[in-house]
């Protein structure tokens, strides 16, 4: 049968089968349990009753004395259904009553009689050519010895044992039928309808891993485990397709911004090639190895933000870093610059604060910001000016750079400005990578901060956000 | 400068080619292994001035061939040439026992002035107190610069500079170098901060002097020369 097997692979027929085994071996147990507890019942209540045969045969016994007790025997056990009486000789011969034949060793033995024994009815063997035996009865007595050596037994029939069996058959059979129903309804509630729904989650993956990345699993609004995995699962597909979408705009950026540089090292090289003179070529050698250099730094600045945005570090990068120092250090580095092209940079730094991180990642953002905000503050009206700011409160740590140039007016561009290589249309012919922010960003991200564009006045601010929960005591 | 030995240890057969090439034509000699443990016997017959090692070669990796041969005693100067190129990479691979550490891709330039200048290591010029470059001075220990017998003053940070280029003169030093060496700082600024700051320097040690001392080097850096 290839069925069974094929079957049986589903959880849904696996759960079944094991819950239906376990609920069948729990019905025979309960039957077993009631039907001996009641037949324990049975057998007391069929003691109590012999006892008052016993006591009411006892007085007509004070009474009449044996012959009343024959007496009444013989009338009494004549009654249909009734009880068995027995009187016997000290030797055991049957003198009186309803059994025709009995084990001896039974009476033998005063009280009461341990086990059911089986016993032949008087009147049975009536007809002793129908060649069948009546089916032996089961009974429980009591057997007493009395004063003048007689025995007297009073018992009380239990009724066939074929059907106490029958009975627990049946009973059986009902449990073992009722059972199997709701092994079917746990399969078919199971099956049906929780590993459907797994099914339509497989289903669903593989439509996503043929690369319809927009597929979603389904989720029924219910709430239960099965929703809570899909939704887990779902923002999980979210975020792979917001990273794939991520990395598709940078190769697309890439290209784009790496063509342009590209394209000019390719046409200088020619033009010089054209021109038959050693000082053209040694130009266009010094501009290629110039433009080269360009390359390969945009390509370091892009390892490094894949690098960061990987989350990838070793415990030796991390370490208590003072704020005040970097931004110290920071100054020092730019100063020069920063007179140069006319800008005043000033620190106010009231206190310090130490964060836990990478002195090297943070001293690279702050100084892309400086750079920036040198560059722009140029480009605005009245004295240019730069200022980094180190401020803290219970919930963060917040070092600021701002200058007072045209600022982002749009908060629109602001969201944008920290994209690779996205540079805003206003900014498209100053030098530099397009990256500055981008590094900023995710160093950010990777000090588990935040990275804040707002507007100035004028001009912008960017924030830095250390969380508290990351600083050293 | 005259000529060095150079040990290139590097699978890539391309890249290996065209450094012991761009060596040569450096004036220097270049050997090159294609594995860690050929590397290693290289290295140990002893005879180089400098090596560059790849940290991923086939056999035996670039860190534990440096770590082997520290531990036998042989100092010579090793820069660690790595596709990885992270700060955290840097400081296992200067932990190893590497001297110098230089990210994939770099600028030829970069790593023949990073090579010339291990080459010098643990040579005369850490012991000297008193640098001299033609009619320049610098003394290490009282801090002071002189040049043709004037007091030259410098803040801290140029002097450090100063310093450095004095302890490399007749080299090419590159701007990362500078920056590493200087301050301390392995990142890549977006404009060239190191500029200002060596233009300034030689605004201080060349004015009123005629014979320049501080030259640029183009697609380089900068070299101190008499």
């Amino acid at each position: 049968m290839p069925l069974l097997p094929t079957l049986m692979r589903t959880t849904a027929a696996r759960l079944s089968a094991l819950f239906l085994l376990l609920f069948a071996i729990c019905a025979v147990v309960l039957v077993l349990y009631l039907t001996s507890l009641s037949s324990r019942m049975l057998t007391t209540q069929t003691r109590e009753t012999i006892i008052e045969e016993v006591q009411s045969l006892d007085r007509a016994y004070q009474r009449g004395g044996l012959a009343l007790l024959v007496r009444t025997i013989g009338l009494r056990s004549r009654q249909p259904g009734a009880n068995l009486y027995l009187i016997a000789d000290p030797a055991g011969q049957i003198l009186a009553g309803n059994v025709e034949s009995l084990d001896p060793a039974i009476l033998g033995e005063e009280g009461w009689t341990e086990l059911p024994f089986t016993y032949q009815r008087y009147g049975e063997f009536q007809q002793p050519d129908a060649g069948e035996r009546p089916a032996p009865h089961y009974a429980i007595a009591l057997v007493m010895r009395l004063p003048n050596g007689m025995i007297a037994l009073v018992g009380r029939d239990l009724g066939e044992p074929e059907r106490q069996r029958d009975v627990v058959r049946q009973a059986l059979m009902l449990a073992i039928g009722m059972t199997a129903l709701s092994g079917l309804a746990i399969w078919f509630f199971v099956g049906r309808r929780a590993l459907k729904r797994i099914d339509g989650m497989s289903e669903a993956s593989r439509r996503i891993m043929e690369g319809d990345l927009s597929q979603r699993l389904p989720v029924s609004g219910s709430g239960d485990e099965f929703d809570r995995l899909s939704e887990n699962l779902n923002a999980m597909l979210a975020k792979i397709a917001a990273l794939n979408k991520g990395l598709k705009q940078v190769s697309d950026n890439i290209a784009h911004d790496l063509k342009t540089p590209l394209t000019r090292l390719r046409n200088r090289a020619e033009e010089a090639m054209a021109r038959n003179d050693a000082d053209a070529y040694r130009d266009a050698l010094a501009a290629t190895i110039h433009n080269s250099d360009q390359l390969i730094r945009t390509f370091n600045a892009i390892l490094t933000i894949s690098r960061l945005e990987a989350g990838r570090t070793s415990p030796d990068m991390l370490a208590p870093v003072s704020l005040a120092e970097t931004v110290r250090d920071v100054l020092e580095l730019y100063e020069a610059l920063a007179e140069e092209k006319g800008v005043a940079l000033v620190a106010d730094t009231p206190t310090d604060a130490v964060v836990e991180g990478s002195r090297e990642l943070i001293a690279q953002a702050l100084s892309n910001l400086v750079d920036n905000a040198i560059k722009y503050a140029r480009r605005g009206d009245g004295a240019a000016k730069v200022v980094l700011r180190l401020e803290a409160d219970e919930r963060e740590i917040r070092l600021s750079v701002a200058d007072n140039g045209p600022g982002i007016p749009e908060a629109m561009d602001r969201e944008r400005a920290t994209e690779r290589f996205v540079r805003l249309e206003a900014s498209r012919t100053e030098p530099g990578s397009g990256l500055g922010l981008s590094i900023a960003k995710a160093v950010m991200t990777f000090q588990r901060g935040e990275l804040r564009l707002a507007p100035g006045d004028p001009g912008l601010i960017v924030v830095m956000a250390f969380p508290r929960s990351r600083e050293r005591p | 400068m005259s000529g060095m030995k150079i040990l290139v240890i590097e699978d890539d057969r391309d890249a290996a080619d065209y450094l012991q090439k761009a060596f040569t034509e450096a004036g220097h000699v270049a050997h090159v292994a294609g594995d860690g443990d050929t590397g290693f016997a290289l290295a140990e017959s002893g005879g180089y001035d400098v090596m560059v090692v790849d940290r991923m070669l086939p056999r035996r990796d670039g860190l534990s061939l440096i770590a082997a041969l520290r531990s036998q005693g042989k100092a010579t100067p090793a820069l660690i040439l790595s596709a990885l190129g992270e700060v955290d990479d840097r400081v296992t691979g200067l932990r190893a026992g590497g001297d110098d550490y230089l990210a994939k891709p770099y600028a030829f330039s970069e790593l023949l002035a990073r090579v010339e200048a291990l080459s010098r290591r643990g040579g005369a010029r850490e012991a000297e107190t008193v640098y001299r470059v033609g009619d320049l001075e610098l003394d290490r220990l009282s801090r002071e610069v002189r040049r043709a017998g004037r007091d030259i003053t410098l803040q801290p940070r140029e002097f450090r500079l100063l310093e450095y280029l004095m302890r490399h003169a007749g080299q090419v030093v590159t701007r990362t170098m500078l920056l590493e060496n200087v301050w301390d700082y392995h990142f890549d600024p977006q404009t060239n901060v190191i500029d200002v700051h060596v233009s300034r320097l030689r605004g201080k040690i060349e004015k009123g002097f005629d014979k320049p001392l501080l030259h640029t080097v183009r697609g380089a850096g900068y070299m101190l020369k008499a």
